[in-house]
């Protein structure tokens, strides 16, 4: 076990694309950092530096306080689960298992010992005799990790190891994934693609976009305080709405309506001028009729019509159109194309809506429509720079 | 549908009808009296053993076995050991001259053998080389490698990386990832190629003729050429088809033996698939 730091690491390909620029991150001892990104982000790139299987242009890379850089990935002394498994085919399981214990030269007893400990938390005794072969995904998936966490290495890297899961399976073996490493308490580098992976497990999570970290924080601080367009975005399902809106006489302007500013923003605003984004999370819409007075005078109320009404059970989601403009940033045509969404014809902007399920809003009704101004972020288009933070929160942003 | 399987059936038939007829035609052959020989019936009259046992007592075509083989082995050895190393370089590394290595040795591959047969026979008569062992494993390697190289390249791309990546995780030398995961995976490779290589030796003719001239290093197919019959007016053609027979033996063996390994999934549930 040990902590990890990532001093300035820069990664540069020879025909000068800048894979990962200026990387600074502390990993603590025993920590799980998840970093998170669209494809082509970095994530992995960074990962592999860690791991020692691509060089690290510039910077420094420091495990358990030593310089590593140089060192082959054999004498960092960690283990890696990739996406794909990467299972020994022509091995059994226990062979696969014991391969690194083998190489470290530990005697016969010893290995059986550990292979048989470690397959029985993963619970692969009964399969110890096939081959990779012959076992399901899942299966793989928990032979893989039994491989890393065989030998008690300082740190676990792990590759979008769940990507290649069917969805429920995935869900499953996240709490697997999340309950061995509060056990063995290892520092643990997880890569994903995945949102709802990075907010469940990590203790802490890295954004990355275009190579460089937008923000580092513990998974509610992000959703709750994001530092631009960007991280605001990517985090939450379904994500976040955006709308263009403008500033004047005291007052939002936005194609909802007209909103008062209150004292949170106004102090933020004093010197932005021009046009801006605003961003609401679903959850923070209600149906205005199940508002109490008491919470009603904190936001404002428009009306709209109901394209569509998805019932969970727990709650709903109300999608809405909203004519005019759409919001356009550079990070928002990024996320959309991410996401596939980027070519999608539609007039106006989508309006998500998370109502409670004592809602009675249908499909084609005009609703009353509640939004709680305390929770609404503003973002400069220019930059993506969340407007509303305090001065404290805009640490960590890099760009 | 039925009328396409049929075609299909009978031009199948055709083909191996056309290719087995020599084959068969020289087994018959083999097996004929002298007498009997030029009588044009397909299965012999009378069955005789006799050429068998005779080219087996000649020294003549023996020493011409021995010969086959051990150039055949030695040669195939080398070609595949050099070529493994050339292949996976080829398909793991980005090095200069990368390119220039994968043309020349395809250059080789198409060379006309026939245009070196001048050259080599001076250059190694200037050396001392021909009519040696050494004279033949040579020219043998040189068009072996191209094919080692590019059969196992295609194999050792088949390999996911993934694999190697993890080995050097779990803390294998580049040695020893190649040694004990990337090696064992491409052993079907190696011995399809290994056969391959054989062949090509053991059917040799162009260089065995040229490049000898004593049963020190003839191998098989030349020295059928120089086969005798007891006196000048007495035909071969018996002892040739039965040494014939001889010579492709091993290969029918090889293919009958190997096909499985030739086609085979080894590397199937290595990665999610």
């Amino acid at each position: 076990m040990a902590d990890i730091v990532l001093d300035k690491v820069t990664k540069a390909f020879p025909d000068g694309t800048l894979a990962v620029q200026e990387f600074n991150l502390e990993i603590a001892d025993g920590e799980f950092v998840i970093l998170v990104g669209p494809s082509g982000c970095g994530k992995s790139t960074t990962l592999n530096m860690i791991a020692g299987l691509e060089d690290i242009s510039s910077g420094e890379l420091r495990i358990d306080g030593q310089r590593v850089n140089d060192k082959a990935p054999r004498d960092r002394d960690i283990a890696m689960v990739f996406q794909s498994y990467a299972l020994y085919p022509n091995m059994t399981v226990r062979e696969n298992m014991a391969f690194p214990l083998k190489l470290a030269k530990l005697s016969r007893e010893e290995i059986d010992r550990k292979v048989d400990e470690a397959a029985k938390v993963l619970e692969l005794t009964a399969l110890l005799d096939r081959k990779p072969a012959n076992l399901s995904g899942g299966q793989r998936q928990r032979v893989a990790m039994g491989r890393a966490i065989v030998r008690s290495p300082k740190a676990f890297l792990m590759d979008e190891p769940l990507s290649n899961l069917d969805a429920k399976l995935r869900v499953q073996m996240r709490t697997v994934v999340s309950r061995l490493q509060k056990r063995l308490g290892t520092t643990t580098v997880y890569v994903t693609h995945d949102q709802t992976e990075a907010m469940t497990l990590g203790d802490r999570v890295v954004i990355m976009r275009a190579g460089a970290i937008q923000q580092v924080g513990e998974p509610q601080e992000l959703y709750d305080h994001p530092n631009n367009l960007f991280v605001a975005g990517f985090i939450g399902s379904p994500s976040m709405n955006f709308l263009p809106a403008t500033v004047s006489d005291g007052s939002l302007h936005t194609s909802l309506g007209d909103f008062p500013l209150g004292e949170r923003l106004r102090s933020r605003l004093a010197d932005v001028s021009g046009d801006l984004i605003v961003g609401i999370r679903p959850e923070h819409f209600e149906d205005a009729s199940l508002i109490e007075d008491s919470i009603r005078q904190r936001g404002a109320e428009f009306e709209a019509t109901a394209d569509l009404v998805e019932s969970m059970g727990s709650d709903k989601y109300v999608y809405f159109t909203v004519e005019g403009e759409k919001a356009s940033a550079a990070e928002l045509e990024e996320l959309a194309a991410d996401a596939g969404s980027g070519d999608l014809p539609s007039s106006g902007s989508n309006l998500v809506c998370r109502f409670s399920a004592e809602s009675r809003v249908k499909e084609g009704d005009t609703a009353r429509i509640w939004v709680n101004l305390d929770k609404i972020h503003l973002f400069d288009p220019s930059n993506g720079r969340n407007v509303t933070l305090h001065e404290g929160r805009s640490s960590g942003v890099s760009a | 549908m039925t009328g396409a399987k049929w075609r299909w059936g009978f031009l199948d038939l055709v083909v191996i009808v056309f290719a087995l007829i020599p084959v068969l035609w020289i087994a018959s052959l083999s097996f004929k009296t002298p007498a009997t020989i030029t009588d044009g019936d397909f299965i012999p009259r009378e069955w005789t053993l006799e050429n068998y046992r005779n080219i087996f007592n000649t020294d003549q075509f023996v020493r011409a076995l021995v010969n086959s083989i051990g150039i055949g082995l030695i040669s195939t050895l080398v070609a595949v050991v050099l070529g493994t190393m050339a292949a996976y370089a080829i398909a793991r590394l980005d090095f200069p001259g990368k390119k220039l290595l994968i043309g020349i040795s395809l250059l080789i591959a198409m060379f006309p053998q026939v245009s070196l047969v001048s050259p080599l026979f001076e250059i190694e008569r200037s050396i001392g080389l021909f009519d040696t062992w050494p004279g033949l494993i040579l020219p043998y390697i040189t068009f072996g490698l191209p094919l080692a190289i590019y059969t196992l390249s295609a194999f050792f791309r088949q390999i996911p990386w993934d694999l190697e990546k993890a080995a050097k995780m779990d803390g294998a030398t580049q040695g020893e990832a190649f040694r004990r995961v990337i090696a064992p995976l491409a052993a079907p490779g190696v011995f399809t190629t290994a056969i391959l290589v054989f062949i090509f030796c053991w059917n040799d003719f162009l260089f065995a003729i040229s490049l000898t001239s004593t049963e020190r290093s003839r191998t098989v197919p030349a020295a059928l050429s120089f086969f005798q019959g007891a006196s000048q007016f007495e035909d071969p053609t018996g002892a040739i088809s039965a040494a014939a027979v001889i010579i492709t033996i091993p290969i029918i063996l090889f293919v009958l033996f190997f096909q499985r390994r030739i086609v085979s999934g080894l590397t199937s549930g290595a990665v999610k698939g």
